[in-house]
């Protein structure tokens, strides 16, 4: 029956969304990882989504996918304190380039999409119970 | 005209609206599962045509009893993208707000169908067991 199919969109969906919100949690825990003098710091990263039809012969009803995760390329903060044990030589600090506003957004935003798409799952469930009980 | 065409005609329009509001849930959840993917453009039927195809598919008479497949259900079918009422910077065109009403509402039709076809189901039985 093909309303299998709803349910393998919208777990593609979740199963997106919960990596999307993997990485924000990775991003925000170090989020103040401070970087060895010379070392590099962490960088932000950020998933791509992309559309992934079921089948190639029925185009528009496409699921999503992870592409790829990207780090952020914007330059590493630099923050002058000259007390802090990992300071270089000039007094300055090199902290992770994550925006902590920019990633309590993409939290926000994945898990309201999480749910919409767990919320799809409920009623093809529920549909799909009421189908079988036809002709009863 | 044997007894099982009677039974297809009587069921046909009820069934083919299932399926095209299967069609339809598909369409909308993956709408849904790319609300946030770049570029995408969210796609819809237009029900009413669809199901006309539809049901005027099912109804072609076979030239030759088991020449011709029969038709697939879903045949002539186009979707087409909707009009966002705004642009996104991405160039999504999924608004979640109307998705999720558009899904509701097909997921209340669907039940409406079911209900009929169950009707239906009823009225046969009981043309049959007297």
């Amino acid at each position: 029956m093909s309303l299998f199919k709803t349910f393998d969109i919208a777990a593609s969906g979740v199963g997106a969304q919960s990596l999307r919100l993997n990485t924000t949690a990775s991003n925000l825990a170090n989020a103040e990882s401070a970087a060895e003098p010379g070392g590099q710091a962490y960088r932000a990263r950020q998933v791509v989504f992309q559309s992934a039809p079921l089948d190639a012969r029925d185009r528009a009803s496409a699921g999503v996918k992870v592409k790829s995760v990207i780090e952020d390329t914007a330059a590493p903060r630099r923050v002058h304190d000259p007390k802090h044990p990992l300071a270089d030589e000039t007094g300055y600090v090199t902290l992770p380039n994550v925006n902590v506003a920019e990633e309590m957004v993409n939290m926000l935003s994945a898990s309201r999409s999480y749910q919409s798409n767990l919320e799809v799952m409920n009623t093809a469930k529920s549909l799909m119970l009421k189908t079988l009980t036809l002709g009863n | 005209m044997p007894m099982t065409d009677k039974i297809d005609q009587a069921l046909g329009t009820q069934s083919a609206a299932l399926a095209m509001r299967v069609k339809r849930q598909q369409l909308i959840a993956s709408n849904i599962a790319n609300a946030d993917t770049p570029g995408y453009k969210a796609v819809d039927i237009d029900f009413r045509r669809a199901l006309k195809s539809a049901v005027d598919n099912a109804q072609q008479p076979s030239t030759a009893a088991g020449a011709a497949a029969p038709k697939s259900a879903y045949a002539g079918i186009s979707t087409q993208f909707r009009i966002p009422p705004q642009a996104a910077a991405d160039g999504n065109t999924v608004d979640m707000d109307v998705e999720r009403a558009r899904f509701a509402e097909n997921s209340v039709r669907y039940e409406a169908a079911l209900k009929f076809l169950n009707g239906q189901i009823k009225t046969l039985l009981s043309a049959i067991q007297g």
